[in-house]
C-alpha cells in the first residue's frame, strides 16, 4: 500500500505541475508597463513555490514507499525525538527564502502605489453602479466639472450627477467604457454610487476596489492599443456577473480627437470604435 | 508495570433518555452532537456546492425539486443568478463556521482533550452543554435563512461568506438576497460566535486546571496542544465578529450608519430621499472588512490546527515513531496562532486601505509559511526511519500532509501585495484556500474520525470502505482543486453565476466541465463515508481498549470510555506522549500510564539508534 500511495503522491505531483506550467492557461499576455517586472516575480515565485511543492511530495512518497513496516515484532523504528540543529537548519532556510520573496514582492506595489500619479497623466474618474460602469471625461478645458450624488438621476441619465451649472462640466463626457491612450500613465479617480465594487482588466495585471464614501486615486500606464474586457471582481449583488464593460487603449492622437467631441458626438465615436475594434486575443 | 492510582469519587451516568443523549453534561456525548451537527450541516454544504457546479458547467439545467423548494430562487426548476449567489453564501458560511470549526473543536475536541490529560470532564459542564445548544440554534437559524424566500424572489442572503458591507447593510434596496434572509444570517454567526465563546472559555480552562498527576504540558498530545491553542484564538477573535454583526445588523435594522457612508445612491434612490432608504452619513465601508477579517484570518487556524494535531498525532502511532521535534512542534503551532492575529490585512490589500500597510500585512503573510513550513519538515522526520502501517487513519493522516502542502504553498504567491492584483478575486484564492483550510481540515478530520471511532462506540469502522473512500476522495480533490488555480491565473472570477460574459474565460470550459466531473465523483463517494459510519456503530468489527497500540491515556481507559473516563481513578502520567519504539522496552510502546526504568534519561532531544 504504501507504494501504491507513493506512486500516486508522485503522479498527482507531476500532473499538478504540468498544468501549471505548460502555459495552455496562464496569465494572459500583458499590456502594462508594470506587467513585466509582475510577470517575473511571478516567474520567480512560481519556481519557489513548484520546488517546494515537489520537493515535499516527493519526500513524503518517498517516506511511505521506503518505510513500510516489516510486521516482524522485532523490527522497530527509529528512536529519535529529532534534531534541535535541523530545526535551526530548515527554520532558518526557509525564513530566509519566504520572508525574502515577500521583501521582493512589495517592488511592483511600490512602484505603483506608492506615490501619486505622474504628473501629465491621462485622468479618468470611474463611478461604479450596481451592475454598470461610469467613465467621466473632462474634455478640453482637463477640468472634471463638479459631481453630487443628489444630482444623480439615472432615469435622466445623469448616472454620475454632474452639475450642469458648473461652466467646466459643459465639456465634460460620460461613457460606460473606458478610453485611455496608450503608452501615457493613467490616473483613475474610483468611487461607488452603491456597494463596492472592483475594477479588473486581466492583461492589465490591475485590480482595485471602488468603495462608496471614498476616492481612490490609483494609476498604471498600457502599453498596447486594443480593445480589452473590463469587470467587477468584487461581489455586488445578483447581476455581478454581467458588470462588463471593455477598456479601449488608443495612441495619443485619437484620444486628443475624441476628447475634442462634445459629450453626444465622443459616445457615438468611442461606441463605433468598440465595434469596428477586435478583442484583443486573451490567449 | 506498575500504575500509581490516586482514588476519585465515581460520578455515576445519568439515566433519564433526556439527560444522556439530549442535554446531557457529559463532554463525550457533547463531542458526538458536534460531530452529528457537522455531519449534518456538511450534507447541505456539500449539496449546495454541488448545485454550483451543475449551474456553471450546464447553466440552465432542469431540477425539478429546486423549483418546488425554492419557487423564487429556482423558478421551474432552472436557477436564477441571485439563487447561486445565495448558495455562494450559504455554501462558505454553513462550511466555515458549522462543519470546520464544530467538529475538529467542539467535536473531537470535546470528546477527548478531557480524556488525554486525564480529567473526568470538561471544567464546566453545563457551559459546555449551552455551547453546543446554541450552536445548534444558530444552524437551526442558518437553515432558515435558505428558505425565506417568497416576495424577496430569492432563497437567503447574498454576500459571500464575508458578507461585505454596504451591499450587506442596506438592507432590501440592493437588491434581491438583502432582505430578512440577511438579516437571519447575522443572527446565526452572532449566536454562533456566543457558542464558541462558550466552548473555547472551557477548552482554556479544563487544559490549565485538569491535567492528571504526571500531566505536565510537555507532556500532553499534541492534540491538546492545537485544541488549546484553537481556544485562544476563537477566545480573541470571535468577540470581534460579534461586535462587528451586532453593528451590521443596527445598519441594516435601527439606521445607524457604521459601515454605509453618505451621499449612498442605490436603486434608483438616494440616501435620505426616501423612506425605503432612510439617511445614513459617515460610516466606512473598510470598517466591516477590518472587524471580519480580524475574526476571519484566525478562523482560518481554527479550522486547520485541530486537523494539524490529529496528523501529528496519528502520523507518530502509525509510524511506530515519536514525533519528530515535539517540542519545536509546539512552538510552530503558537507562532502561527500568534502570526495568525497580524496578517488579515492580505485580505485587503486592493480595499482601499493604506498601500503602506499592505507592504507590513504582506511580509508578516509571507513570514506565517515559516511555522507551517516546520511543521511539515518534522511531519516528514517523523515518517522518517519509521515502521508505517497503512490503515485508513493513516492514509487520511498523510493525504493531509500532502494537501495541507498543496493549499498552503500558493500562499506564498497570494501573500505578495504585487501577485494580488491579478490574482485577487480569481479562482486561485477559492482554490488555495478550499485544499488548504477546506479540504486538507476535512482529511484531518477523516483522520480522526477512523481513528478514534473504536475509541468513541467500540467497533472498527469498516477497513475496505475506508480505503476506498480515500483513494477516491485523495485524488478527486486534486482533480477539483488544482485546475481552480490555473483558472485563476486566466483570471477567472469568482462568485460569478455564469462565465458567458466574458470572451478572454472561453480557453477554460474544458477545465470547468473537468472540474465538476471531478466534484461530482467526490461528493459521490461520500457517501460510502457515512454509511461506514452509521453501519460500523452497530455492526463493525469489535475493538479492545487499546486497538491501534498507541500511547496517549484515551487508549488506556476502557472502549467505550465510562461516563467519568477513568472509572473514578484518574491515572498518573509518566512520561512523553509518543514512547514509541523505546530501545529495550518489551513492546514498541510505552503507554503514558507505565512507569519503569525504561524512561530514557536526559531530555529526550538527542536520539540514539539501535
Amino acid at each position: 500500500m504504501g507504494r501504491v500511495l507513493a506512486v500516486i503522491i508522485w503522479l498527482l505531483t507531476l500532473l499538478s505541475v504540468v498544468i501549471f506550467f505548460n502555459k495552455k492557461w496562464w496569465l494572459p499576455p500583458a499590456i502594462s508597463d508594470h506587467a513585466p517586472a509582475l510577470d517575473r516575480q511571478f516567474l520567480l515565485t512560481i519556481i519557489i513555490v513548484g520546488i517546494a511543492f515537489s520537493a515535499a511530495q516527493i519526500g513524503l512518497g518517498w517516506m511511505v514507499w521506503k518505510y513500510r513496516d516489516s510486521g516482524k515484532a522485532d523490527d522497530r523504528a527509529l528512536y529519535t525525538h529529532g534534531s534541535n540543529r535541523l530545526e535551526v537548519v530548515w527554520t532558518v532556510i526557509t525564513a530566509i527564502v519566504f520572508i525574502g520573496l515577500g521583501v521582493m514582492g512589495q517592488r511592483v506595489w511600490a512602484s505603483l502605489r506608492l506615490h501619486d500619479a505622474p504628473a501629465g497623466s491621462y485622468s479618468v474618474e470611474v463611478v461604479a453602479q450596481q451592475f454598470q460602469w461610469n467613465f467621466h471625461y473632462s474634455g478640453k478645458d482637463n477640468v472634471f466639472g463638479r459631481t453630487d450624488p443628489s444630482l444623480i438621476d439615472d432615469s435622466a441619465l445623469n448616472f454620475i450627477g454632474i452639475d450642469e451649472s458648473d461652466p467646466s462640466a459643459k465639456d465634460d463626457s460620460v461613457t460606460s467604457s473606458l478610453v485611455i491612450p496608450v503608452n501615457r500613465p493613467v490616473e483613475l479617480k474610483l468611487r461607488s454610487k452603491d456597494v463596492i465594487h472592483s475594477f479588473w482588466v486581466p492583461p492589465l495585471r490591475f485590480k482595485q476596489d471602488l468603495v462608496p464614501g471614498m476616492e481612490i486615486k490609483v494609476h498604471f500606464t498600457a502599453n498596447k492599443v486594443g480593445k480589452y474586457e473590463l469587470a467587477c471582481a468584487e461581489l455586488c449583488g445578483q447581476l455581478h456577473f454581467k458588470m462588463k464593460s471593455y477598456m479601449l487603449v488608443l495612441p495619443e492622437d485619437q484620444i486628443t480627437a475624441l476628447r475634442a467631441l462634445p459629450q453626444e458626438q465622443f459616445q457615438t465615436k468611442v461606441q463605433e470604435l468598440l465595434t469596428n475594434t477586435p478583442l484583443a486575443p486573451s490567449y | 508495570m506498575s500504575v500509581e492510582t490516586h482514588e476519585v469519587h465515581r460520578h455515576p451516568a445519568p439515566t433519564g433518555f433526556i439527560r444522556k443523549y439530549i442535554f446531557s453534561l457529559d463532554h463525550k456525548v457533547i463531542g458526538i452532537q458536534y460531530i452529528m451537527l457537522a455531519l449534518a450541516a456538511v450534507i447541505v454544504g456539500m449539496l449546495m456546492s454541488l448545485l454550483m457546479r451543475i449551474n456553471l458547467s450546464w447553466p440552465g439545467t432542469k431540477i425539478s425539486i429546486l423549483g418546488t423548494l425554492f419557487p423564487g430562487g429556482a423558478p421551474g426548476g432552472v436557477m436564477n443568478p441571485e439563487f447561486y449567489l445565495s448558495l455562494v453564501t450559504m455554501h462558505g458560511t454553513i462550511m466555515v463556521f458549522f462543519v470546520l470549526t464544530t467538529a475538529p473543536q467542539g467535536g473531537f475536541g470535546n470528546y477527548f482533550l478531557p480524556i488525554q490529560i486525564g480529567a473526568e470532564d470538561m471544567a464546566f459542564p453545563v457551559l459546555n452543554m449551552l455551547s453546543f445548544w446554541v450552536t445548534f440554534v444558530g444552524f437551526i437559524v442558518i437553515l432558515s435563512a435558505i428558505f425565506l424566500s417568497g416576495s424577496e424572489s430569492t432563497v437567503g442572503p447574498i454576500g459571500g461568506w464575508t458578507g461585505y458591507a454596504p451591499l450587506s447593510a442596506l438592507g432590501a434596496i440592493a437588491g434581491p438576497g438583502q432582505g430578512m434572509g440577511m438579516n437571519l444570517w447575522i443572527i446565526s454567526i452572532a449566536i454562533f460566535c456566543v457558542g464558541s465563546l462558550l466552548g473555547a472559555l472551557n477548552f482554556i480552562t479544563t487544559l490549565l486546571n485538569m491535567r492528571t498527576r504526571g500531566m505536565s504540558l510537555m507532556r500532553m498530545p499534541l492534540t491538546c496542544w492545537a485544541w488549546f491553542t484553537t481556544a485562544v484564538l476563537a477566545l480573541l477573535s470571535f468577540p470581534v465578529l460579534l461586535g462587528g454583526g451586532i453593528l451590521l445588523l443596527l445598519d441594516r435594522l435601527a439606521g445607524t450608519s457604521f459601515f454605509i457612508p453618505g451621499g449612498l445612491y442605490v436603486s434608483g434612490v438616494l440616501s435620505g430621499s426616501n423612506p425605503n432608504f432612510p439617511l445614513h452619513t459617515g460610516g466606512s465601508p473598510i470598517l466591516w472588512q477590518h472587524l471580519f477579517w480580524f475574526f476571519g484570518h484566525p478562523e482560518v487556524y481554527i479550522a486547520i490546527l485541530p486537523g494539524m494535531g490529529a496528523t501529528s498525532h496519528i502520523l507518530a502511532t502509525f509510524a511506530r515513531k515519536p514525533v519528530f521535534g515535539y517540542r519545536a512542534m509546539v512552538f510552530a503551532i503558537f507562532a502561527i496562532g500568534l502570526l495568525g492575529f497580524f496578517v488579515w490585512g492580505h485580505h485587503m490589500f486592493i480595499s482601499g486601505m493604506s498601500p503602506y500597510s499592505a507592504i507590513a500585512f504582506s511580509v508578516l503573510t509571507l513570514s506565517i509559511g515559516v511555522p507551517s513550513a516546520v511543521k511539515t519538515f518534522n511531519w516528514l522526520g517523523t515518517l522518517w526511519g519509521g515502521r508505517i502501517r497503512f490503515a485508513t487513519p493513516m492514509l487520511f493522516a498523510l493525504g493531509f500532509v500532502s494537501l495541507f502542502v498543496a493549499g498552503g504553498i500558493t500562499g506564498l504567491i497570494l501573500g505578495q501585495s504585487s501577485l494580488d492584483l491579478p490574482m485577487h478575486d480569481t479562482y486561485i484564492v477559492p482554490a488555495h484556500f478550499h485544499l488548504v483550510m477546506g479540504v486538507a481540515s476535512i482529511f484531518g478530520m477523516f483522520a480522526a474520525t477512523y481513528f478514534w471511532f473504536p475509541k468513541m462506540f467500540g467497533r472498527f469502522m469498516n477497513e475496505r470502505l475506508g480505503q476506498i473512500h480515500f483513494w477516491v476522495t485523495f485524488v478527486g480533490v486534486y482533480s477539483i482543486f488544482v485546475p481552480m488555480h490555473v483558472m485563476g491565473l486566466v483570471g477567472m472570477p469568482r462568485r460569478f453565476s455564469s462565465f458567458a460574459e466574458y470572451e478572454y474565460l472561453r480557453a477554460l470550459d474544458p477545465l470547468v466541465t473537468f472540474v465538476t466531473i471531478a466534484a461530482i465523483t467526490t461528493i459521490t463517494v461520500q457517501l460510502l463515508f457515512y454509511f461506514n459510519v452509521f453501519w460500523s456503530m452497530f455492526k463493525g468489527k469489535k475493538a479492545g481498549d487499546n486497538p491501534w497500540e498507541a500511547t496517549t491515556l484515551e487508549w488506556s481507559t476502557t472502549t467505550p470510555p465510562p461516563h467519568d473516563n477513568f472509572a473514578g481513578v484518574l491515572p498518573t502520567v509518566y512520561r512523553g506522549p509518543y514512547e514509541f519504539a523505546v530501545p529495550g522496552a518489551p513492546n514498541d510502546y510505552l503507554m503514558q500510564t507505565e512507569s519503569g526504568a525504561e524512561e530514557p534519561s536526559g531530555n529526550g532531544h538527542n536520539g540514539h539508534k539501535h
